[in-house]
């Protein structure tokens, strides 16, 4: 093992974890406000669709991602009519979600399976992007990535030091009080829903605009589960999100890169170790959590309407 | 009143019906043909191959037959319920076109033994169910032979899905191809283990093309990994269609299907009266496979010697799989003068000599 091939190695990580990075921080914004959105799967494909379909159209990939951050919020707001203000089973309609937008981006994507765009190219940061070993990783990107930095900076700093990311906590946790202190937990929970959508969105575009720049049928291939888990695996903290999407993206394509490499480890063992991971970790978190207390907002999936 | 005006009313209905039932006798009704897609149209791939070959034959027999298409039908369940569908309207020939609508169709076949069902890809037969496959490891092998040649490095690499008889024998054509041109040639290998996941396909294909691989080929449904080659300016070759559009420097050619010549077939013998259940291999020399058109950057010689081996193929001259072959041990898999059967083919799981890594079990 050279140190070129730590360097793939890393590289590839980070660009695997992005769409999984994207998503699961909108999940966890959604879910700290108490709202659990199972339709991630279905809002990534959405976007990838419109994505594509904008970007093919008006020929210009800002376009592409714009109107996936809209239609990833379009979707959401759906979720968040049905569940919030009609106050219906969040799990339900979650799945709803995710097999509607299943549904809808290949019935929007059909006339665009085997057309092509120019995707996002990889952007190199000067000097940055020199740094041995981790250089290539984090600094020779394309924009999407780095705009995914960004915005896992912003939603630390929100959630750890404002006010905003304390009412946002205290509308997941107990609503109630929240509503008596004269928060609009309604508002707030509709806010953080959309950042969701947004944020499955721009996953969705960085898939079909930037990963492998194509549409095709399906092409979030369960990312939105995997980010879904993430959350939970990250004990819903943003830190761990990054750290958990990146070991995620590095457990997903570490047997195509050994193979490659020849190393002779089965890839059915290999392929199982995302959902392996998951497991070990439910499992451990579980165990802790019988010990020291929820980590899961408390009002988690539970429906909420304001007293009359 | 009212009762005679419903007495001719019925006069009416019963004169219109025999009128109906005469004009059906004298004017055939066209044979209503279907078809079953797995997948969206679109403009490339596996389905996109099956509905250019509908639209050929549409045209050719114009109103003999009337051609309906239903895509995107998820295998299992959904797949008996669309062919059931089918058949209990009133259609006459159903073409059910991907490996996982083998059972559905053999069941619905029961149902109604009247009308008649072709399955793709699959292996079972029934009284009125024939089934049709494309050799493409023909294909590939002429596509082998391109890529033996325009390797610099030596290095051929091949993203798969499963390691299943029918990608390894993909697999092993392009490397028998290859071996033609170039006696030196190594093939890496990557299972991605899905057939579908455009970003695990591209991460497959970058890790061969890291391993020094500049001829990249996969054995999946997506385009990624040529377009993974064209990002890096490696070479590249397609499957299904032309993949031409998504690597338009580096794609070389791409091993394509052509099924009008099995569904003109099908097609005249149930209209003849003829149709019988059979299960039909077809390849280069019934046209059903085929290479795309060539990158100008592949040397004249180069696809002359490719177009004389295939020139043999056609005429039976020449096997892919013509001894001697050995496999990754050395092992004389195919003596000298003898070829592999189709049962043999159907049950490759080794890799010839030159092929790099295990297959997993």
């Amino acid at each position: 093992m050279d140190i070129g091939m730590f360097e793939n190695i890393l590289f590839a990580m980070v660009r695997t974890g992005t769409p999984l990075l994207l998503v699961a921080l909108g999940a966890m914004m959604s879910e700290r406000a108490g709202v659990l959105n199972l339709g991630q799967e279905g809002m990534i494909l959405v976007g990838a669709a419109c994505g594509f379909i904008a970007a093919y159209a008006g020929s210009s990939l800002g376009w592409g991602v714009l109107a996936a951050v809209i239609s990833g919020v379009v979707v959401s707001l759906l979720f968040a009519f049905i569940a919030l203000t009609l106050i219906s089973n969040q799990v339900a309609t979650g799945l709803a979600l995710t097999i509607f937008g299943t549904g809808l981006s290949a019935f929007l994507g059909a006339g665009y399976v085997g057309q092509t765009i120019t995707g996002f190219n990889t952007v190199k940061i000067p000097l940055l992007g020199d740094i041995p070993l981790i250089g290539k990783a984090l600094f020779e990107q394309d924009l999407l990535v780095y705009l995914a930095f960004a915005l896992f900076a912003a939603v630390f700093v929100v959630m750890r030091y404002t006010r905003l990311g304390l009412i946002i906590r205290a509308v997941g946790e107990n609503p109630d009080v929240a509503h008596a202190l004269g928060y609009k937990v309604m508002r707030v929970r509709y806010g953080a829903v959309m950042f969701g959508g947004a944020m499955a969105g721009l996953a969705g575009a960085y898939l079909s605009l930037a990963y492998t720049p194509m549409w095709s049928e399906g092409i979030a291939a369960g990312r939105g589960w995997i980010a879904l888990a993430l959350v939970v695996f990250a004990s819903w903290r943003t830190e761990r999100i990054l750290l958990g999407a990146w070991l995620f993206g590095f457990a997903s394509i570490l047997h195509l890169l050994l193979q490659g490499y020849g190393y002779e480890i089965s890839p059915n063992l290999l392929a199982m170790l995302p959902y392996v991971v998951t497991i070990v970790v439910l499992v451990l978190m579980m165990y802790r959590q019988q010990n020291q207390g929820l980590f899961a907002p408390r009002s988690l999936g539970q429906p909420w309407h304001s007293p009359k | 009143m009212t009762l005679l005006t419903r007495k001719k009313f019925l006069r009416v209905l019963g004169a219109t019906a025999a009128l109906l039932t005469l004009s059906a006798n004298v004017f055939a009704a066209p044979l209503k043909v279907g078809f079953v897609y797995v997948s969206p149209i679109g403009d490339a791939g596996w389905t996109y191959q099956h509905d250019e070959a509908r639209k050929i034959v549409q045209q050719e027999f114009g109103d003999k037959i009337e051609t309906t298409f239903v895509e995107s039908v998820a295998e299992g369940a959904d797949a008996e319920r669309v062919i059931r569908n089918m058949a209990s309207r009133g259609y006459d020939l159903i073409f059910t076109t991907s490996f996982g609508y083998m059972n559905p169709t053999i069941k619905v076949g029961k149902m109604f033994p009247k009308v008649k069902f072709e399955h793709a890809t699959g292996y079972k037969t029934a009284a009125n169910v024939g089934n049709y496959q494309a050799r493409d490891y023909e294909g590939r092998f002429l596509a082998g032979m391109i890529a033996g040649a325009m390797s610099k490095k030596n290095v051929i690499g091949y993203v798969g899905a499963f390691p299943i008889p029918e990608v390894i024998r993909g697999i092993n054509s392009f490397m028998l191809g290859a071996q033609v041109m170039n006696p030196d040639i190594k093939m890496k290998v990557v299972w991605v283990n899905t057939w579908h996941d455009p970003a695990k396909e591209r991460e497959a294909a970058e890790s061969l093309i890291l391993q020094g691989a500049d001829v990249i080929t996969m054995h999946t449904d997506s385009a990624a990994t040529i377009q993974a080659a064209e990002a890096k300016g490696v070479y590249s070759v397609g499957f299904n269609s032309d993949m031409s559009a998504y690597g338009p420097k580096t794609h070389l050619t791409s091993s394509t299907q052509h099924w009008e010549s099995i569904y003109r077939a099908k097609i005249q013998a149930v209209l003849d009266g003829t149709w019988k259940p059979e299960a039909i291999w077809h390849g280069l020399r019934e046209g059903v496979v085929a290479l795309s058109p060539m990158n100008p950057l592949v040397p004249k010689e180069v696809v002359e010697k490719m177009e004389a081996y295939k020139m043999e193929i056609v005429a039976g001259s020449r096997a892919v799989y013509q001894g001697p072959i050995y496999d990754q041990a050395g092992a004389l898999k195919v003596a000298e003068g003898k070829t592999l059967s189709d049962e043999e083919l159907h049950q490759q799981n080794w890799y010839v000599k030159g092929i790099e890594g295990k297959i997993p079990q």
